[in-house]
């Protein structure tokens, strides 16, 4: 970052930073103490921190502290470096007197994106007849996938698990958006599961090489084509009781790969105490193993986001029910599974809970989803790809930026 | 499906096979163990190509169109950041637009036109609009054209335009890189203000924006345009396009493929280059205040569209095509410069697997290159130091010998000479001594021979005493 010159404060910014210097260094020695930096900073700009951020300035201001202390030069570094990171300035905002109107760019960024049409990866992963084809089918309300029992005309288990793309364009609104699902059987079926999670890592990181490789390019495309997982969906069998091996040998093995969102199929078999009590176990398992599912409780930045995150992450693993038959319920035509015993409608949520899974898939989260397929996933996979052949590891300084000469 | 009797389902969906585009991969292993891909039927079906023929038709509801909202949202919470540079001659007004255009008073000195040679100053602001923050990144040129010789003038534009792209392919191609965080500098709109002589372009203007304008989006603007008379800057207008026509300068057209903004971005371009006066005093005119430019002979109000084109140079740059200018920037221009680059430093397009790693070797390769030749250079440097550093002790050491040698002669003088003065003195002495027997010898003899001449002369003082 200091390689970027031209970042010259202007003349109000500066102002606002000697008085705040000058107030802060009380004894008048010319310097400040470290600690008190982040805080201080916090005053210029009026606005309160994130904890991430605090830390990130904390680290600045130390890594140019002399002896503990700061002195004003480095102290108006560590706030350029500050205000280059940020939008929040806070007090240092110049107010306008006057409608400008950048408040377009909102409208501006979503006709482009519009344009563009959006791109989405979903992959489902369970054992077989746990419902995955019928839970994407009732999720985009429409045959995107092909039961595996018609898909098989020779009904045998397939020998390892394999890996099914279908790919889709589904419009809604004027929104476009080419959903693909990856489906895979033969998951957890066979005798001996060992390894079985070894072709859906492969996949995930054929998806993210496939990536790479076009980012590399010389010449690249305008749009690279997005085919990362952005979502796995890994249903658990309702036994009751808690996380089966294979599930957590999964989880743990993909958790830092992929967005895993498990699931509990088939939960029309659960009674609503059993239903508490196996998701109270399976979180209990999950954490216990250190296994973190999306949304990450690392990642939340801001409260609003933490509160909202930590509601859902008490809810999951979300107990669900697939169908794609309609029924008639007072005069309303709902999609639900009818049995002898009553008739179990998928979107009423005292039933069960797919319509929270929904919302949080499709209506509120999904642009997240792939946000952080992209910037922490797919930047994980970079960074050990690259690592990997290079001898120098770590940080590397750019082409010009050379380590100072002893001389 | 499997031939049973299935429950009578009201209102069945029809699986209409046509409309279904389905493609397969199976990834299974071959016989030899290894795998075999079915790669290519993974059609990438380009939403921009519009591919209703094959859509699914959705039985509901699913929520999918929050998509666009929630993108909006995610950039909106994380900012947006726009860098605008400035490129004109000394007091063409360059800074009074800025204020003008973001309605807000950047304050800033008037430079100086004595400076010796043309070099760029930029600001970062930060402005906010209902919930919408911009990092605002305001770069001016300092001294343009005011050098006699004006034939470097375009170069350090140039350098400073490459630095932000360099800045960023820095970045984009490290190996821990936070491109999410960077605060982009890349400059997504150049204004050329155009000095209204009326006639033409200078040709300082033709060279300037023919080495810009593939480097960046470049928009020109004909400054201080009250000075022209309508009739002058109409011919002034198609003067100006028609010399950028020929000599080649591609400047920024206002996209025409969004239906929603395409007849207004049409009708724009048609009045390139933009007649702008800019004014951040406001002046009472008829009820209201608006800011204008008070003469003697009238007032030219800024916002006025008969007066200038003030409204629409902000209409197109900040209000319809923001978005796009900073989107061309990304993919047109940054894209040619990091082709440019790569291409310069040796690396080559091909289809091996080992892309990311070549591009990476090769980089790194130079890298670790560069930076042996460096500790060469360094190794070099330092020899050179310590040779020097030897030849000045040996030097020193020499003077040093001499001193002492000249100082020991010297001693040696100084005691020589000591000695034959000792010599002398001695020489004196015994001198002395042998004066002084002599003297004794002389006294005694001299004595003896008074008493003698004494006891001869006792007989005789009887006679003489009679004489007294």
């Amino acid at each position: 970052m200091s390689s970027q010159q031209g970042f010259t404060l202007s003349g109000k910014q500066f102002e606002a930073l000697c008085a705040a210097f000058e107030t802060a260094d009380v004894q008048k020695r010319g310097s400040i103490d470290v600690q008190i930096v982040p805080k201080l900073v916090q005053d210029v700009l009026g606005s309160s921190l994130a904890p991430s951020e605090k830390d990130a300035i904390r680290l600045r201001a130390e890594s140019k502290a002399k002896k503990g202390v700061l002195y004003f030069a480095d102290f108006v570094e560590v706030m350029s470096e500050t205000l280059q990171t940020t939008t929040q300035w806070g007090k240092l905002t110049t107010t306008l007197s006057g409608y400008v109107g950048i408040d377009t760019l909102q409208e501006q960024m979503r006709k482009k994106a519009l344009k563009r049409g959006f791109e989405f990866h979903i992959m489902v992963v369970g054992g077989s007849g746990l419902g995955k084809s019928t839970l994407v089918n009732t999720l985009f309300k429409a045959q995107i996938s092909r039961r595996s029992c018609t898909n098989e005309s020779e009904g045998t288990i397939p020998k390892t698990v394999q890996i099914k793309s279908v790919s889709h364009v589904i419009e809604e609104k004027g929104v476009r958006l080419k959903l693909t699902v990856t489906d895979t059987p033969g998951f957890g079926d066979q005798i001996n599961n060992e390894n079985c999670w070894l072709p859906i890592l492969e996949f995930i990181n054929d998806q993210y090489e496939k990536y790479l490789s076009e980012e590399v390019n010389v010449s690249r495309k305008k749009h690279i084509p997005d085919t990362r997982v952005h979502v796995c969906l890994y249903f658990i069998s309702p036994t009751g009781h808690s996380c089966r091996p294979l599930d957590l040998e999964f989880m743990k093995r993909l958790d830092k790969v992929v967005n895993i969102v498990p699931i509990i199929a088939k939960a029309d078999t659960l009674t609503l105490e059993e239903r508490y009590a196996f998701k109270k176990r399976v979180r209990e398992d999950l954490e216990f193993h250190g296994i973190q599912f999306y949304p990450m409780k690392s990642l939340d930045e801001d409260e609003e986001e933490t509160a909202i995150n930590q509601a859902l992450r008490e809810k999951m693993p979300f107990a669900i029910v697939g169908s794609d038959r309609e029924y008639q319920v007072n005069g309303k035509s709902v999609l639900g599974r009818k049995t002898k015993w009553g008739l179990i409608e998928v979107e009423n949520k005292n039933h069960c809970e797919f319509a929270l899974l929904r919302d949080m898939l499709i209506r509120t989260h999904m642009q997240d989803l792939k946000d952080v397929t992209d910037s922490i996933h797919y930047e994980n996979f970079r960074r050990e790809r690259l690592e990997m052949h290079s001898e120098f590891a770590g940080p590397t300084p750019p082409y010009h930026e050379m380590g100072e000469s002893n001389l | 499906m499997k031939g049973k009797l299935e429950e009578p389902v009201i209102s069945a969906p029809k699986l209409d096979m046509k409309m279904a585009a389905e493609v397969e991969r199976t990834l299974s292993p071959g016989a030899d163990g290894g795998r075999q891909f079915d790669m290519d039927d993974f059609d990438i079906l380009d939403a921009e190509q519009g591919a209703d023929a094959r859509s699914l038709e959705l039985k509901g509801h699913v929520g999918f169109d929050s998509l666009p909202d929630q993108l909006v949202n995610k950039s909106v919470s994380g900012g947006f950041c726009f860098n605008i540079l400035c490129v004109g001659e000394t007091g063409v007004g360059k800074s009074t637009l800025m204020d003008t255009l973001f309605n807000t008073q950047f304050e800033d000195e008037p430079a100086a036109h004595d400076v010796p040679g043309v070099h760029l100053k930029s600001k970062t602001y930060e402005i906010q609009e209902s919930n919408v923050r911009l990092k605002l990144n305001i770069v001016y040129t300092v001294g343009f054209g005011d050098q006699i010789n004006k034939e470097d003038s375009y170069k350090p534009i140039v350098e400073y335009i490459d630095q932000q792209f360099e800045n960023y392919l820095q970045e984009e191609l490290k190996i821990k890189r936070g491109l999410h965080m960077y605060h982009d500098t890349r400059v997504h709109a150049c204004l050329y203000f155009i000095t209204p002589t009326g006639h033409s372009l200078k040709s300082l203007d033709l060279v300037t924006m023919k080495k810009l304008d593939s480097k960046v989006n470049i928009i020109p603007i004909i400054a201080k345009a009250d000075t022209i008379s309508k009739n002058e800057l109409h011919k002034f207008k198609i003067k100006i396009m028609s010399e950028l026509v020929s000599n080649g300068v591609q400047i920024y057209q206002f996209p025409t493929d969004d239906e929603t903004v395409a007849e207004l971005n049409a009708t724009m371009n048609g009045h390139l280059p933009f007649a702008v006066v800019g004014s951040t005093d406001e002046v009472k005119v008829g009820n209201k205040m608006v800011r204008a430019r008070v003469y003697p002979w009238g007032t030219v109000q800024v916002e006025n569209e008969n007066h200038c084109d003030f409204v629409k140079l902000r209409e197109m740059l900040v209000r319809t095509n923001m978005e796009d200018l900073r989107e061309t920037t990304h993919t047109r221009h940054y894209e040619l410069f990091r082709r440019c680059r790569l291409e310069e430093m040796g690396f080559v397009d091909d289809d091996s697997d080992n892309k990311p790693f070549s591009l990476h070797e090769t980089y790194e390769a130079k890298r670790v290159e560069h930076l042996n030749e460096l500790q060469r250079k360094e190794e070099e440097m330092r020899q050179m130091f310590v040779v020097r550093v030897k030849e000045k002790e040996g030097e020193l050491k020499e003077a040093e010998k001499e001193l002492h040698a000249k100082f020991d002669q010297l001693k040696r003088q100084h005691s020589d000479e000591k000695k034959k003065l000792e010599e002398k003195k001695k020489m004196l002495e015994e001198e002395i001594n042998l004066f002084n027997k002599k003297k004794q010898a002389a006294m005694a003899a001299q004595q003896q021979a008074q008493q003698a001449a004494a006891s001869a002369t006792q007989t005789i003082p009887k006679a003489h005493k009679k004489k007294w």
